[in-house]
């Protein structure tokens, strides 16, 4: 089913020196599907990642985008090409403003570049789709307010708009509702589950209730290496997954 | 022969002068991210502290007295200024040390005039160390790499011998995991700096006798030391090595030969005349050339390989 | 639509500038040379900003451009001397296509690296023009530099653009042409991306921006408008010497725009018209005055990173809330001791750069109306004292100094909370 492959993992490896931390992973992520990585920590989710974002160039291996090899490209090419990713520590534009923020993120999708002879107020399409993804992740009120002041979760919602807002068909969410509350982990996962609609998007978790009620399909990733993929029933009785998270194997 | 002699030897001095400043500034900039401005300041400062002192007591205390005062300099400029810049990011802490440079140069004026000042190699030094090829070299050059020499064996053994040394190396690329382990991280800032600044004054009161002792000293050869930094590739001391040696032996080269481009040309038969609007750049003679050639191989690297000698890819 | 670009400001700008040298008391042929200056200076200020400020770029090299643009500019005016068909108000666009030039040349070798690597690499360049200058005599004049003539040239409406007032005029449209443009370009896509880049160049790459592509076009637009300022600064000297690529020149620059406020726009020209100021007229009362202009310098950066812009916006809540006169009487608790202490050390620093800079004027002195014998230890002990006396008054006194503006913080917050 290649031609429904989104994103191709083959033999990825990633070595820090002589540390090993990702260790020959392979998967693939089909064009549509919602995919969690799980792993316990350390496990090297941030890693792989960096490494598909282009944050790091894998040490070996192949990592194709809609069947186009993007292993250790530089991030800008990487989404140019339609993948983007957000981040477990907050990384927006703090002296810009959440509209700002969010605009910047649709320049360049829209073809915008390197112009300097248009005045960014009177882009309509810039402007409205900035609207539109702020509307999405219910930011319309904090509009002109300054990013670096906004509360903890506002700022996650930021995050995961300028992930969103340049129209990217692969989306990688790094636990996007790590530090929120329940009630706003469960408005997390809404937002997560619209703005998800047509697109690929895999997403690592810590949190159990947001992955089994989010994902389509669950890859454990313990020590490197993808020890289970399936989809959420099975792998929550998957006996080496309950090893690697509870020490020894729970009787049914 | 002996010009290529006297020029290699004149070329080390120099080149271990450079490394003396620019391993200073390097152990700074490793372990807290400050570029140092003010260092070469400093260096001023012990070339003045080493002329007063010398005046006053004698040359031997001076070579002890005046690095030690530059060290105290130094520890306060971080325990009392710098250390009120550190939240404010890099860029604040450059701009503070860049505003410090023209205030310690204004001091120094302030103190000891505008005009250079006497400061010749004392009398118990100056003579003759050896006689080659019919010309002496004078001892004080010789005491010059003896003492750039023992000092670094010495930080050398001091870093990797002793347990604050060892500290200190855990702290250059780690100060917060370092600081969770108990060390007082902020003490050992102000150490480093107080070395760092040490050594500069060290380097000052040598250099001060080589080199002519004025406030604008800090102006000629700051730059040079941040060429050497970058060249050798930011952070690494071997490279700030090689970088120092290069750049001191080639300059040292440069300044004694009164050829230009123009007289290779003509060796190989090629002549230009004065009406070429080339002529102009290729009769410059190298020695007139000296003063770029830093900048030069900056420009070099730059195009070539912009993380320097033996930098590693981190900003 | 928002109109973010404020006609009304526009307007009033250029009302101002065309107002200022005709208002009685700006009329010698002294103020009008310094308000062209403050001219040149502004637009220099705001070419800085635009690396500094908006992207982040700091650079200690930024003559380069302004002189070379300079250079350039004095060259052309040399050929309109010689027959060349072009009236002088046009001579700058040369300075600004030779800034432009040598912003690409140099900008894609510097632009590679960001932070500390590229202040250092913009420091090395700019010695490199600087030595460089002093050896190719033929284009950069030697020590004594280049010199042109703004008579030699063919009159343009009317006007031959001999007269101070003339020159200023043209200086004076230059600026409001190459503010707005400087402003309109900030809100451009990439004059947008310039800021996020400044914020955080790491998530500018994740957005599908080469963080190095938005660096190279600012640097090569910021050069360009260097280029401009040297260029007015050829015409308004008819010379251009070696110290226009100068280390002092850039650190002049960077001097302005940080003091006056690195992040507002109009921090760049508040500077450019304080430390204008400052260089003319303080020069002439003591030889202190880098030393002044240091520890001022070193002050903003400890205490006011705003700088004199960030300053005022400081206060605007207060205004609204009509909390300013509360602040008001505070600082004037504390002018005092403030006074007191920078009288003292003032003297000390006067009485110590007269031995050592002067010492042939002898040792009696006169400093702030008061004469005073250096050689005896009463004046040093007097400043002394004084500084003593206000740094320990000053301590007793910030306590009530830092309660009022507690206070008035207090009534901003709950204004606004009510408003």
């Amino acid at each position: 089913m290649a031609e429904t492959c989104a994103l191709r993992l083959r033999e990825l490896r990633k070595n820090f020196g002589a540390t090993q931390i990702i260790r020959n992973v392979s998967l693939d992520v089909a064009t549509g599907e919602r995919h969690a990585i799980i792993g316990p920590n350390g496990a090297g989710k941030s890693t792989l990642f960096n490494l598909v974002s282009g944050r790091f160039a894998p040490t070996s291996g192949s990592i194709r985008l809609h069947d186009e090899e993007i292993a250790g490209l530089r991030p800008y090419r990487i989404s140019r090409r339609g993948l983007s990713r957000s981040f477990q520590v907050t990384n927006i534009f703090p002296r810009m403003s959440v509209f700002e923020n969010i605009r910047c993120g649709v320049l360049w999708s829209l073809g915008h570049k390197y112009t300097f002879w248009r005045n960014v107020d009177n882009l309509r399409d810039a402007n409205e789709r900035a609207e539109q993804t702020l509307e999405q992740i219910h930011l319309s009120a904090r509009r002109d307010t300054l990013a670096g002041v906004l509360t903890y979760a506002e700022q996650r919602a930021l995050e995961i708009g300028i992930t969103i807002a340049g129209g990217a068909n692969v989306i990688l969410l790094d636990e996007p509702t790590a530090g929120m509350s329940r009630h706003e982990a469960q408005d997390a996962v809404e937002l997560i589950r619209a703005i998800s609609k047509g697109r690929t998007l895999v997403i690592v978790e810590h949190d159990m209730g947001v992955v089994f009620d989010l994902a389509d399909r669950i890859s454990v990733l313990v020590y490197g290496e993808i020890i289970a993929t399936d989809v959420p029933e099975r792998i929550r009785e998957n006996a080496a997954v309950q090893t690697a998270y509870l020490g020894t194997a729970a009787h049914a | 022969m002996e010009l290529v002699t006297f020029s290699l030897l004149n070329g080390v001095v120099y080149g271990l002068l450079l490394f003396m400043l620019s391993s200073g500034l390097t152990l700074i900039f490793s372990m807290m991210g400050v570029l140092n401005f003010a260092h070469a300041s400093v260096f001023m400062l012990g070339a003045y502290f080493s002329y007063q002192i010398g005046r006053w007591i004698g040359f031997w205390p001076a070579l002890v007295l005046a690095p030690l005062l530059c060290g105290l300099v130094g520890a306060a400029i971080e325990r009392y200024g710098l250390r009120r810049v550190h939240p404010k990011g890099h860029v604040a802490e450059i701009l503070f040390t860049f505003g410090l440079s023209y205030v310690i140069a204004e001091l120094v004026i302030m103190a000891w005039g505008r005009n250079p000042i006497e400061n010749r190699v004392p009398a118990v030094i100056d003579f003759p160390l050896f006689q080659l090829f019919g010309t002496s070299y004078p001892f004080y050059k010789g005491l010059m790499m003896a003492i750039s020499v023992g000092m670094f064996t010495f930080l050398y053994l001091a870093f990797k011998r002793t347990r604050v040394g060892l500290v200190i190396q855990a702290a250059l690329t780690h100060p917060q995991m370092v600081s969770a382990l108990g060390h007082d991280v902020p003490r050992l800032f102000v150490l480093v700096f107080a070395i760092g600044s040490a050594l500069a004054g060290l380097a000052g009161v040598i250099g001060g006798f080589a080199l002519l002792t004025e406030p604008n000293m800090a102006l000629s050869l700051g730059p040079i030391v941040f060429v050497v930094v970058v060249v050798g590739g930011l952070g690494s001391i071997p490279g700030a090595f090689i970088a120092s040696m290069l750049i001191g032996i080639v300059q040292t080269f440069a300044v004694a030969l009164d050829y230009s481009l123009l007289d290779f040309m003509h060796v190989v038969g090629v002549t230009v005349t004065r009406a070429s609007p080339f002529h102009e750049v290729l009769a410059i003679k190298i020695a007139q050339a000296a003063p770029i050639i830093p900048y030069l191989l900056l420009v070099v690297m730059l195009i070539v390989r912009p993380r320097g000698i033996l930098g590693t890819r981190e900003t | 639509m928002r109109r973010r670009w404020h006609p009304g400001w526009w307007a009033a700008a250029a009302v101002l500038l065309a107002v200022l040298p005709v208002v009685p008391g700006l009329e010698s042929s002294f103020s009008r040379s310094i308000l062209t200056q403050m001219a040149i200076a502004a637009v220099f200020a705001l070419s800085y900003n635009l690396l500094l400020g908006q992207t982040g770029l700091l650079s200690f090299g930024h003559a380069v451009y302004f002189g070379l643009g300079g250079y350039a500019a004095i060259h052309f005016l040399r050929a309109v001397n010689g027959g060349l068909p072009i009236p002088i108000p046009f001579v700058p666009l040369a300075g600004a296509a030779a800034g432009l030039a040598f912003g690409i040349v140099f900008g894609a070798l510097t632009t590679r690296r960001a932070g500390t690597i590229f202040a250092l690499i913009s420091l090395g360049v700019g010695e490199l023009v600087y030595a460089a200058s002093l050896m190719l005599p033929a284009f950069f004049g030697g020590e004594e530099g280049v010199t042109a003539s703004r008579t030699k040239a063919p009159h343009w409406l009317g006007l031959d653009f001999s007269s101070q007032i003339q020159v200023y005029y043209v200086i004076a449209f230059w600026l409001l042409v190459a503010a707005f443009a400087m402003h309109a370009f900030m809100r451009t896509p990439v004059g947008r991306m310039c800021n996020a880049v400044r914020d955080n160049p790491e998530r500018a790459e994740f957005i599908g921006y080469d963080p190095q592509g938005v660096r190279f076009i600012v640097f090569a637009v910021s050069a360009m408008f260097a280029g401009l300022a040297g260029g007015l600064h050829a015409i308004n000297y008819e010379i251009v010497a070696a110290e226009a690529v100068g280390a002092t020149r850039s650190g002049v620059v960077l001097l302005m725009v940080y003091i006056g406020g690195v992040t507002h726009f109009v921090g760049a020209i508040l500077g450019a018209i304080v430390i204008t100021w400052l260089q003319v007229s303080l020069s002439d009362y003591t030889s202190a005055w880098l030393l002044y202009l240091g520890l001022f310098f070193m002050a903003v950066v400890l205490y006011l990173p705003g700088g004199l812009a960030g300053l005022v916006m400081l206060h605007v809540p207060f205004v609204r809330a009509r909390a300013m006169g509360r602040v008001l009487r505070a600082y004037a608790l504390g002018l005092a001791p403030v006074l007191a202490m920078l009288l003292g050390a003032i003297t000390l620093i006067e009485m110590a750069y007269r031995r050592s800079t002067q010492p042939e004027a002898g040792a009696r002195m006169k400093l702030f109306w008061v004469s005073m014998d250096t050689s005896t230890p009463w004046p040093w002990l007097g400043a002394a004292l004084l500084v003593a006396a206000g740094y320990v008054a000053w301590r007793w006194i910030s306590p009530r100094v830092t309660a009022a503006w507690t206070i008035a913080s207090e009534e901003v917050r709950v204004g606004g909370a009510r408003g």
